[in-house]
Formats: C-alpha cells, sequence, structure tokens
C-alpha cells in the first residue's frame, strides 16, 4: 500500500457562531482518487479549501507529504506560516475552481506560464514548453493565443486544469469543478479529470457526479453537517451505505 | 371573421372578405418607416443656431481674431504651455503613485495603516486646492529648515526649504498632495471591483504577494480607473491654471500679464482656451487607446478604434 499523501486530522473550522467543520480526519495515499459527495451546507468545499490553506483551520492539523501545511510545530504550539511560506507550500497543491478564476486579461498560454515562472523562478522558455504539453494534454493547443472569455466553459475549465498541473503538484483539488457547466460540457471536464486518474495524479474532487465517482474514485467519502459521515470504496458507499443519512442523499440525487 | 380563408393577407386587409381570395406573395408588401417629422424641425432649429454662434463668433469684432493669431503661437505662450504640461505630468505621475500607495494602505489589513491613509484622504480632500498651494508656497514661514535625523533627536544635514523646494517645486508639490487623496479613493475603487476568485486564484497558484498585485488585480483594476483618472487627469491640466496665484509661468498666468500689459483680454482669454482645448483633445484621445489596450480579454471582440468605426460606417452608407 502506497504511503499517505495528504493527512487531515482532528480539523475544525468556524466561520464566527457557525462551526462548518466539526473535527474531520481524512488519509488520502499517493495516486489514489478520492471523491466527497454531501449535501450543500455539510462543509466539503470548506474542508477543501482548508487543505490548501485559502481558509485557516481553527483546530487540528493537515499535511501534505509529511509537511504540515499553513504552519510549523515545535513542541506541543502549531506556529502559523508567513503569507511567503504559505505561498510557496501551494505550489505543490493545485487547485481547480468551480468557476474556474482564470486570469481574463492573460492569454491562455500566459495564465498558464504566471505560476511557473513567478512562484517557482523557472526561466520563460521551459515554462512555456511545459504550457504548450499540458494544452496538447487537454486538447486546446490551438487555443494558447487566445483570451479565457472567448472559450466555453468547459475549455475554460480545461485550461484551468492545466494551469494547476503547471505546477507539478503533488496533489490535485478539484472545487466542484463541473457545477458551473452547461450539462453537455460536463463529460468533456470529466474525460480531462479521468485521464490524470489513470496516470496516478493523487487527487480530491468535491462533486455533484455520482457517475463519475463510481467509475473514477477509489474512495468515496460522505459528508454531512460539518463530518465524515462514511467512507469505503465506491460499491461500499454508493449501493449499500450504511449511514441513514447516506442512503438519504443518494436517494435523492439518483 | 368568419370569412377569412386566405391566413397570408395581413389583418385589415378588405381583400379577405372578397368570395375568391387570390393568394399575395407576403414579401412583396413594401415598408413604409415612420416619419420623424418632430425630429427633423429640431434639427433644422438647432442648425441655425448654431450657425448663427459660429457667425457670431467669425464676424463679432470683440474677439479680435487677429490678435489670437498674433499671440497663439508666441514663444511667451508656447514656453508657458510647457510649464502647464510640466506641471500636470509632474503631478499625475506623483499623485497617482502616492495615492496607489494610500489606496493600499487603506485595503491593507493594518488599523494602523488604514487609519492614516483614511485621514490623509480626508485632510487633504477637505482643503480648497487654491488654499493648500498658498500654504505650501509660504513653506518657508512654516519649516524654514528640512533636515535628516532621528525623529524627535538630533539632525544630521539640513536645508534653506525655500532653496530645496522654490516656487514650481512647491506648487508640484501642492497638485501632487491634492491629487493623491483623489487618485487614492479611484485606485481603491478600481481595486475592490476585480472579483475576488482572482485573489484566491493567484494565491492558490502561489505567485508572490506583490506580484498578484502587480501583475493580477492592477491590470484588471485599471479596467475602472481609467474612466474616472481620465476626468481627473484633465481636471488636473486646467486646475493647474490656479498655480497663478502663486506667480508661476503656466499659460492662464502668461496670458493674463499680457492683457494686463496691452489690454485685450477677449483674444487672449481665447488663446489659454484654445490651448486647453487641444491639450484636453490629447489627452481624450490618449484615454481612449489606454483604455482599449487594458480592454484585452474583457471582451470576445476588442473594440474598433475610431477610425476603424469610421471606416465601417462608410462602408455601409455606400453599400
Amino acid at each position: 500500500m502506497s504511503a499517505v499523501m495528504v493527512d487531515v486530522r482532528g480539523v475544525h473550522k468556524s466561520f464566527g457562531p457557525l462551526e462548518v467543520l466539526r473535527g474531520v480526519d481524512l488519509q488520502v495515499r499517493a495516486g489514489e482518487v478520492t471523491v466527497i459527495l454531501g449535501p450543500s451546507g455539510s462543509g466539503k468545499s470548506t474542508l477543501l479549501r482548508t487543505i490548501n490553506h485559502l481558509e485557516k483551520v481553527n483546530q487540528g492539523w493537515i499535511s501534505i507529504d509529511g509537511e504540515l501545511i499553513g504552519y510549523r510545530r515545535s513542541g506541543r504550539k502549531l506556529h502559523e506560516l508567513r503569507e511567503r511560506d504559505v505561498l510557496k507550500q501551494r505550489t505543490h497543491i493545485g487547485f481547480v475552481f468551480q468557476n474556474f478564476n482564470l486570469f481574463p486579461h492573460l492569454t491562455v498560454l500566459e495564465n498558464l506560464v504566471e505560476a511557473p515562472v513567478s512562484a517557482l523562478r523557472r526561466s520563460r522558455k521551459e515554462a512555456v514548453a511545459t504550457a504548450e504539453r499540458l494544452l496538447e494534454r487537454v486538447g486546446l493547443t490551438d487555443k494558447k493565443a487566445v483570451y479565457p472569455r472567448q472559450l466555453s466553459g468547459g475549455q475554460q475549465q480545461r485550461v484551468a486544469i492545466a494551469r494547476a498541473l503547471a505546477l507539478e503538484p503533488k496533489v490535485l483539488l478539484f472545487d466542484e469543478p463541473t457545477s458551473a457547466l452547461d450539462p453537455e460540457l460536463v463529460g468533456e471536464v470529466l474525460d480531462v479529470i479521468k485521464d490524470l486518474a489513470s496516470t496516478g495524479t493523487t487527487m480530491i474532487v468535491v462533486t455533484h457526479e455520482i457517475g463519475f465517482a463510481r467509475e473514477v474514485a477509489d474512495t468515496v467519502v460522505f459528508m454531512d453537517g460539518g463530518l465524515i459521515v462514511e467512507q469505503g470504496t465506491p460499491t461500499a458507499v454508493l449501493d449499500t451505505p450504511q449511514h441513514e443519512r447516506t442512503r438519504a442523499f443518494l436517494s435523492k440525487v439518483l | 371573421m368568419g370569412t377569412t380563408t386566405d391566413s397570408t393577407a395581413p389583418p385589415g386587409d378588405s381583400r379577405t372578405a372578397s368570395p375568391a381570395p387570390r393568394p399575395e406573395d407576403p414579401t412583396s408588401l413594401k415598408i413604409i418607416p415612420v416619419r420623424h417629422y418632430a425630429r427633423w424641425a429640431a434639427a433644422a432649429a438647432v442648425t441655425i443656431l448654431t450657425a448663427q454662434f459660429a457667425h457670431g463668433l467669425i464676424t463679432n469684432p470683440v474677439w479680435e481674431w487677429q490678435v489670437f493669431a498674433d499671440y497663439v503661437l508666441s514663444e511667451t505662450i508656447v514656453q508657458a504651455v510647457g510649464v502647464t504640461l510640466q506641471l500636470t505630468a509632474y503631478a499625475t505621475v506623483l499623485g497617482f503613485l502616492l495615492g496607489a500607495v494610500l489606496a493600499f494602505m487603506r485595503l491593507s489589513r493594518s488599523p494602523v495603516l488604514q487609519t492614516v491613509a483614511w485621514t490623509y484622504i480626508w485632510i487633504f480632500r477637505s482643503i480648497p486646492m487654491i488654499v493648500q498651494l498658498v500654504f505650501w508656497f509660504n513653506l518657508g514661514a512654516l519649516y524654514d529648515r528640512l533636515g535628516v535625523g532621528i525623529p524627535f533627536g538630533p539632525v544630521f544635514w539640513s536645508v534653506d526649504s525655500n532653496t530645496l523646494i522654490g516656487t514650481i517645486g512647491a506648487a508640484i508639490i501642492g497638485l501632487t498632495l491634492h491629487q493623491a487623496a483623489y487618485a487614492a479613493e479611484i485606485v481603491r475603487g478600481g481595486v475592490i471591483a476585480v472579483d475576488h476568485g482572482q485573489l484566491e486564484a493567484a494565491a492558490a497558484l502561489g505567485i508572490p504577494r506583490l506580484r498578484q498585485i502587480r501583475r493580477i488585480v492592477l491590470p484588471q483594476a485599471m479596467r475602472a480607473i481609467l474612466p474616472t483618472a481620465g476626468n481627473e487627469i484633465v481636471g488636473l491640466l486646467k486646475g493647474t491654471s490656479v498655480v497663478y496665484v502663486m506667480a508661476i509661468g503656466e499659460l492662464f498666468y502668461q496670458a493674463q500679464v499680457i492683457y494686463g500689459r496691452n489690454g485685450r483680454v477677449i483674444p487672449l482669454l481665447l488663446v489659454a482656451t484654445a490651448w486647453y482645448v487641444v491639450l484636453t483633445s490629447l489627452l481624450t484621445v490618449a484615454q481612449y487607446y489606454v483604455e482599449r489596450h487594458y480592454a484585452r480579454g474583457a471582451n470576445r471582440t476588442p473594440p474598433p478604434t475610431p477610425f476603424q468605426r469610421v471606416r465601417r460606417h462608410l462602408a455601409k452608407g455606400v453599400s
């Protein structure tokens, strides 16, 4: 069995009086695909955002490849890292947003080149070569000179995935990557994610696509009320759910 | 209308009542556009009034067009235009630099920086520019020597403030500090108009903080900043005329000096007016192209240049 890549331990997170995560433990092994399902407000997006420290946790910790994210431990204390160090850690964690968040004033190629050059100090030539290779992989070689708004939603999300891959991250996080898309464009994005899964990229995907979870996931996690209710293989969780809340959710979405 | 059998005839056609309606080609009917009689009358009235005004401008001897022609390109006036441009350029560049710093101070998470920036904007928006300029002109009375040293401690090096700053310097400082207060709010408005997801994406990619601002936020903020900033710069260009109170040889001051000497008030005001209009027009054209540059990627197709627009219009008129 491969080593644990993402380790989430006892994570609590509150927004004011609202407790969104109430003690989450999750281990994701290298090369595995974990799909997180759950009703809206269950805390799944927040969990994903704590993993790359876009949200700070109130309690608990998260590590990736053995490195604590957002904090430095000395004895019984966790010292918050400076922004510069957090930014450096984030280059190991790819994040794909629901609304793509491509940079609209930069061409597709520049969207892919920006972070490797400015965050990893790669040479521009090297970054352009990587970008072109990745655009070919997501099937958008002919779009490198256009601006994001000239693309369809599905194409934009494929660019966003390529942009995340340009940093060669250890893990890829997807926050509802197909929720903002027209139904006929969902397939092309899922195909790209499936292709990544087959090459052994470690991924955590928050989604509502049950079919995708069944086909691609190694582990399916069901969250509700800020807690992981149950997790297991897709067959176990989707076909023979143990928990009443999982059954209620699945009966609504299937 | 029980007799209606020909569904292709338009409603109200009397032939639908005839016993054997002939089928009719619906595309053969001629369409007559609405006649805008009131619009034509208004256009005629405005044209006559405009012609009358232009006629007066040319024929009324008070304008003294010959005097205007003598002075508009005279060395004194052209030099004064140079001073006006110099004041505008310095105050624009320095004002917007300081304004940007103040804007990011107000947007920072430090309550101290926020408060200082807020207070600066509050004070400098409250003082009329002319009052402030006279203050700076009298800086020597306020601080007769300026120096470098330890805060509240000994001074290592100092200089007479009037020597260091001079009249033009005082004017530039006054205009800059005034402009910075307005520029700060304009820049802040532009920055908060940028979608929060842009900063999140930049942070998620690990792009360094300064680079996030310079490469991701500011270019997008420029779209919201430019129209208002254009207004401000045009306002500043004309606002430089206020420094005549400091006896600086800018356009309005020199025009006054000349008509004070020869008594030709109207034609010399016309000289100043003409120059202000020309300079403002140049700024307007420049603004258009700068805005167009920052519109990259904002629309599916970039807006046409005025030249392209005129050409397209002509092509349509010919066909």
